[in-house]
């Protein structure tokens, strides 16, 4: 049986979300969503168009048509410090196997020698190089010259791609985790290389989500519900998770709750991170896995009514997901101070613990938490705008929240009060400007 | 003046718009004597005169070389309105007013006739018999078959009330001055095209003669000519002469300057316009003619005839019709303008003054007006304000005046400044009086251009028409006082040939009746510029001169007062003349203090706050001209900033130039905002779309149906005042209903408490049947909602059960509604249920007051510094929110959830601020996280 799905009331006080600006520029679903600097962010999705909004006024800044079909990836490519131009390019990627830049609403070049789609991006800034993960790897430089490509990999194509230290990077293939080394131009050669390095088959099933977590580990989620956390370095597992869809031991059903539930409500499709935990979403709930404690510290198991696509930490203890039942939740990692057993010594083990894979030490450390449940997710406020599934959102500190969604709308979310604020600070500056502003002396 | 013992009541005029209005039944003996009208429907504000006609109207007489004065039509088209008005009798005195005809011939010096670009006169004057006042606009219109290519007629607006035109005189001269403005375009381009296919006639009968005089030359070979050859000859140098004449008219009417008729918004389809595709020209019974009409529009295939020798007889030709002589396309433009004026200038004298003056006033709270008021009608004018007064950036700190001193730009020519006016020209008649100086008037001022010569000829006119016992007063004249002021410049005058037997013969006709006509005033624009007045008639005027000074035409109609100033610049002299007049006339005082220089008289405006000190109708009309004072460094809220940085609002003198200026173009205005409605209509198609113009009746009506609408759900729904809280404070009303008919009517009601985003577009959905998305509630404030039974149906509740934080629900067929809690003290004011008013109208009104003094709060809440931006560096957000929170509950007087609506209305003050280009934005979907409860009666 399921928990009921949390919900709060139209009494919101900490919802600080009183504000909001529909825009409207796509004609199919938005699905990503890039940040381009302090003020501006782009949006592409299923019409091919890219659009670069004002994330301060909501105003459209630029329309980038150039795709043909679906936008399967989209990555910004900040220009280097050295480099006496600051444009910033936008690398997007689409079905009709093309990749192209824009900077300002120019498109700076077309590729389109890709045998395949290419699902995913990433940008290598430290070497000035870009990857494109289709059913190969293809390592890019600035000026879209190939310098050098993979094999054929597999049908399905890399899902995910990231960033590991010593010019390693983790592509998700299917099941696997396949590692590549990025070999540089030195010496003697002049080419460049990507050499594979090491196949991990430790899920069980496709790998859904794959992220950096910190310096030390990376982390991966399948869809059966397998949250892995790897060692950065060698590569080894550092701890797994696969009980998500029920982080109490003390049920025995364990095995059958697995069966009776679909694969879809325990595949975990995003993952976010803070210096302390992983947070995911997995199905239709969220879960707060404590690196430290190598437990789930807390969970929301039905947080929205549906999957939930992308989730997000703020500053604030505050976790933000965005869902396909088209609403956005915001929760807040609570303290529970009700049991005195606060394990003080847990926390310090597993600090210069970390890094070796201890289940010995995780298990009674285990134990000990269970009967002080110290942390809980509390909802705080929802935003409901959105006539369809919430595909991504963005974050900025200054100018609020915007989502995406499959009804072909941006939503901008604004505080509300610090709005009225802004404004009543630029009428006063448009005053002052018009010379109608006098100081009383 | 008017003594006329036939008193007919007028029949209230718009009885069929308003709801029946019952007098409460008072015991006998309560009751006062009844208003010996009551039973005529008649209330005790209504004019007793003895009017023939119903109300005013618009009745447009020829003048006509067949026949004389003949009414044409009359707007409104219908019997009813005049009654058993003798129009023709009216049109024989409004035609014989008419002191200068144009003239076409040949004046001296010149060999060709020359065409006479005239100005409009404008003339008031009244009838005591028949109990009508008119004021008449007279114009003259080419016509090349017309005895000296001129046909006159006149515009009259007749109404009942002598101060209503006396008092409206302005705002009459320039609205009929676009009229006549639109007519003789039309005019100019249907003579041009005449005169060209004349020619080419003309060129075809020389060509043919040509030949027939060769072929004559050839068929006899002796030395002299036949009689018929010479008579051939001579044929063909007429028609040579002929062509040369007319040539030179075509260019005449050619070179009349077109950038000034751009001016008039309503001949839009100006002359650039080829000749080829303007519409049609009515046909006439001549065949002749009706070949050319048709050619008119397809003139490639124009076949010229021949012309004969022998002209027709003036009798034996069809005139052409009004239609026919400016081109169906302006015509109709015309008629629109005329019945845009009648619909304008409908209803009592007071109402009107009331209006205008509360547009004048509207006006200037530019900043604020937006919220509530009709955005039409605030519109109208101020963007030409914007455009014509150029930004300034004052140099010191203007003076701070009190309202009442405050420029109310062309509102009031008050009856006594008038009056002053009356009495100071030295020619005011009366029957009694001295009938040689009278006749040297009322000659002069009936035909100004007559030379010395003609004047014993008419005299012996004038005192027949005496003799039959007219009397004539004439109560003032401006062309009458320039005259005899400037004699020198009449005896300048040239004679006129022709028109002197039309005139003659008007001054005959006028002999024929009995009554007495009262030239009330007249003011000729040429009376005011002397030096052009002479100019005007020997040589064509130059129209863009003439036409600069013709805004000022309607505002020297007071100049009559102080004829020695007339020659000054015309600036000073208004000022002059403004200054004056009665100083019991407001317009003066007004006039003074515009005069006044921009001195920094202290003003001491004692401020609660010590933040602001800047009324809101302080304004400028400018967006850039307005000051808000705070106090630099001080905190202290109770820190005096009067006198040295009150903010005022800058005078330039060019101003009140600018403001006369408005009159003339708000034409421009008229068909923009016309667009905006009609686009408006499309979305709301509630409001008639067929209303020509904004300002008319429809949306008069518009108003009064909703303020009793407004008025009937206040009494019926105890909830109305959650629910007009909804409205105020910007979260989106649902009607929800079934009957499309009822939610369009409580969508309409509700609509006045609506407060708007822009100039541009209210937020209010009439009806919608699809289910609404949260970019509608960004949208619309006010929407109403289709119920459906069907599956469907589920889907719309079912959103809006989803977005219900956005929205306030009113479900009609369940007669409940879902909305937050309201405890605050402006809605009930607003919306008393116990109210004792019980008309649309006054409710309407009421609203508009009530909700006028919370747009200042807003104002006020909006544009206080230290409110939203600390004074000093230390200060936290904190220390502001609660000065926030105290100016608004201290001293703006809001209680409760009051803040809310005041906040939500300055949020839309900042937008509208500081919106750049002026559109339809519409500004962020602001909500609060409240409970909402359920009423149910």
């Amino acid at each position: 049986k399921k928990s009921p799905l949390q919900t709060i009331g139209e009494e919101q006080t900490q919802n600080p979300y009183t504000e909001l600006l529909v825009l409207k520029a796509h004609h199919d679903i938005v699905r990503f969503l890039v940040q381009l600097d302090e003020y501006r962010f782009a949006s592409a999705g299923d019409d091919g168009i890219v659009v670069v909004w004002n994330a301060q006024t909501g105003e459209k800044l630029l329309e980038l048509n150039g795709h043909t079909q679906k936008i399967t990836a989209i990555i910004t490519f900040p220009s280097l410090e050295v480099c006496e131009e600051k444009n910033q390019l936008v690398l997007t990627a689409s079905a009709d196997r093309t990749v192209w830049d824009c900077d300002t609403g120019r498109q700076v070049q077309k590729v389109s020698c890709f045998q395949s789609t290419v699902k995913c991006l990433i940008v290598l800034q430290r070497l000035d190089v870009w990857l494109s993960g289709g059913n190969d790897l293809c390592v890019w430089n600035r000026k879209l010259d190939l310098l050098c490509k993979t094999n054929h990999l597999s049908d399905t194509g890399i899902s995910a791609l990231i960033e590991i230290p010593k010019n390693c990077v983790v592509a998700a293939v299917g099941k696997e985790l396949i590692i590549f080394r990025l070999v540089a131009p030195a010496g003697e050669s002049l080419e460049w290389d990507i050499l594979e390095i090491k196949r991990l088959l430790d899920h069980q099933d496709n790998i859904l989500s794959l992220v950096n977590v910190n310096d030390l580990s990376f982390v991966t989620g399948s869809h059966v519900g397998e949250m892995i956390i790897w060692n950065i370095l060698d590569w080894t597992v550092q701890a797994r998770e696969c009980n998500f869809w029920d982080p109490s031991p003390q049920l025995d059903t364990q095995q059958e709750i697995k069966l009776c539930q679909k694969p879809n409500d325990i595949s975990i499709h995003h993952f976010t991170w803070d210096e302390e935990n992983v947070f995911a979403a997995v199905g239709r709930g969220l879960y707060v896995y404590n690196l430290q404690m190598k437990r789930v510290i807390a969970c929301q198991k039905t947080a929205h009514d549906s999957s939930v696509l992308h989730i997000a930490k703020l500053p604030n203890r505050q976790l933000i997901s965005c869902s396909e039942d088209g609403s956005v939740r915001i929760w807040e990692l609570r303290e529970k101070q009700q049991l005195a057993a606060e394990p003080a010594p847990t926390g310090f083990f597993n600090m210069w613990g970390f890094g070796r894979v201890n289940k010995q030490a995780s298990q009674p450390v285990k134990k000990q938490q269970e009967n002080a449940t110290t942390y809980s997710l509390e909802l705080i406020g929802d935003l409901i705008g959105h006539s369809s599934s919430v595909e991504m959102f963005l974050y900025f500190e200054d100018h609020g929240l915007v989502t995406c969604s499959a009804d072909h709308l941006i939503i901008l979310w604004k505080n509300g009060e610090r709005e009225s604020g802004l404004r009543s600070l630029k009428l006063f500056q448009k005053l002052e400007e018009n010379g109608d502003l006098y100081l009383a002396v | 003046m008017i003594s006329a013992p036939d008193v007919v009541a007028f029949t209230k005029e718009e009885e069929y718009e308003e709801e029946p209005y019952n007098e409460p039944a008072l015991p006998e003996e309560y009751s006062v004597p009844l208003f010996p009208f009551a039973s005529q429907g008649a209330n005790p504000w209504s004019k007793l005169s003895g009017a023939k006609f119903s109300r005013d109207f618009i009745l447009i007489s020829e003048f006509s070389e067949q026949v004389g004065p003949q009414p044409l039509l009359t707007i409104p088209n219908d019997t009813k309105v005049f009654g058993t008005f003798d129009l023709n009798y009216f049109s024989l005195r409004i035609m014989s007013v008419d002191y200068q005809a144009s003239f076409v011939g040949h004046p001296p010096g010149s060999a060709y006739p020359k065409l006479n670009f005239v100005e409009d006169s404008k003339v008031v004057l009244g009838d005591s018999k028949e109990g009508a006042f008119a004021y008449v606009h007279h114009l003259t219109l080419y016509d090349l078959e017309a005895r000296g290519f001129v046909r006159p007629f006149c515009m009259a607006y007749i109404s009942a009330d002598q101060h209503k035109i006396m008092q409206q005189f302005q705002e009459l001269s320039a609205e009929f001055s676009k009229a006549s403005e639109c007519l003789k375009t039309g005019n100019r381009k249907a003579f041009a095209g005449e005169l060209e296919k004349k020619l080419k006639d003309l060129d075809y009968t020389r060509t043919v003669l040509h030949t027939e005089t060769e072929i004559q030359k050839k068929a006899n070979d002796k030395g002299f000519y036949s009689s018929q050859a010479i008579e051939k000859a001579n044929e063909l140098a007429s028609v040579e002469k002929s062509i040369i004449e007319h040539q030179d008219l075509l260019k005449q009417i050619r070179s009349y300057p077109h950038r000034k008729s751009k001016g008039s918004a309503l001949c839009s389809a100006e002359t650039e316009r080829t000749q080829d595709q303007a519409d049609q020209v009515a046909t006439t019974s001549n065949p002749e003619e009706s070949a050319d009409a048709d050619l008119y529009t397809c003139r490639p295939a124009y076949t010229p005839k021949l012309i004969k020798a022998k002209s027709t007889k003036c009798f034996d030709k069809k005139l052409k019709t009004l239609e026919e002589l400016c081109d169906t396309e302006y015509f109709t433009q015309t008629l629109a303008q005329l019945s845009h004026i009648e619909h304008m200038f409908r209803g009592d004298l007071c109402y009107l003054l009331t209006s205008q003056i509360d547009r004048a006033l509207l006006k200037q709270q530019h900043m604020t007006n937006f919220l509530f008021e009709d955005f039409v009608e605030v519109d109208d004018r101020v963007v030409e304000k914007l455009e014509s007064t150029p930004p300034k950036p004052s140099p010191g700190r203007p003076p701070s005046r009190s309202l009442e001193e405050c420029p109310i730009p062309q509102v009031l020519i008050s009856v006594g400044s008038y009056k002053s006016s009356v009495e100071s020209v030295p020619i005011k008649m009366d029957q009694e009086l001295g009938d040689e100086e009278y006749k040297e008037a009322e000659g002069t001022e009936l035909s100004s251009f007559d030379p010395q010569e003609n004047l014993d000829y008419l005299d012996m006119d004038m005192k027949g028409s005496i003799s039959s016992g007219e009397s004539i007063e004439v109560l003032g004249t401006e062309k009458s006082t320039s005259v005899l002021s400037k004699s020198d410049s009449q005896a300048s005058l040239t004679v006129p040939l022709s028109p002197q037997v039309i005139r003659s013969k008007a001054v005959s006709h006028r002999t024929i009746s009995e009554d007495s006509i009262e030239v009330l005033s007249t003011c000729p624009s040429e009376a005011l510029i002397p030096d052009d007045f002479k100019a005007s008639y020997p040589s064509a005027i130059n129209e863009e001169e003439s036409y600069a000074d013709d805004g000022e035409g309607a505002i020297h109609f007071q100049a009559s007062v102080s004829p020695p100033e007339l020659g000054e610049a015309q600036e000073g002299s208004l000022a002059n003349i403004l200054s004056q007049t009665d100083s019991s006339c407001c317009i003066g005082k007004e006039s003074d203090s515009l005069r006044v220089p921009l001195s920094t008289a202290a003003h001491t405006h004692p401020d609660p706050d010590g933040v602001v000190s800047s009324p809101p109708q302080r304004y400028r009309q400018k967006d850039l001209g307005f000051r808000v004072d705070f106090a630099g460094e001080s905190a202290s809220p109770s820190r005096d900033t009067s006198s040295e940085g009150f903010p005022a609002l800058e005078l330039d003198p060019g101003r009140l130039l600018a403001s006369r200026d408005v009159s003339k173009t708000s034409l421009d205005n008229f068909s923009d905002t016309t667009s905006t409605m009609s686009s408006v209509a499309s979305t709301s198609s509630d409001r008639t779309p067929s209303s020509a113009h904004p300002t008319g009746p429809s949306s008069e009506r518009h108003r009064k149906r909703a303020g009793q609408n407004a008025l009937k759900f206040i009494r019926q729904y105890p909830f109305a005042h959650p629910a007009i809280y909804s409205l105020l404070s910007g979260r989106t009303l649902v009607v929800l209903g079934e009957d499309e008919a009822i939610v369009r009517k409580l969508v309409t009601a509700l609509s006045i408490f609506v407060p708007n985003h822009s100039r541009y577009a209210k937020p209010v959905k009439h009806w919608v049947s699809s289910p609404l998305h949260i970019t509608d509630f960004q949208k619309w404030k006010l929407i109403g909602l289709q119920r459906v039974a069907s599956p469907a149906g589920a889907g719309t509740l079912h959103t809006l059960s989803r977005y219900s934080r956005y929205t306030s629900i009113l479900d009609l067929d369940s007669k409940t509604l879902r909305c937050p809690l309201y405890r605050g003290a402006l809605v009930p004011r607003l919306a008393d249920h116990r109210t004792h008013i019980r008309r649309g109208s006054t409710y309407y009104l009421h609203v508009q007051s009530v909700l006028t003094q919370l747009c200042s709060k807003a104002f006020l809440y909006t544009f206080c510094h230290h409110l939203h931006l600390p004074a000093h560096d230390r200060e936290t957000e904190e220390l502001l929110a609660s000065r926030r929170a105290g100016f608004l509950k201290q001293n703006l007087g809001l209680v409760n959830e009051d803040t809310k609506v005041v906040q939500y209305l300055a949020e839309l003050l900042k937008l509208h601020y500081m919106q750049e280009a002026p559109g339809p934005g519409h500004p962020t979907l602001r909500f609060d996280y409240v409970p909402s409860f359920l009423y149910k009666i």
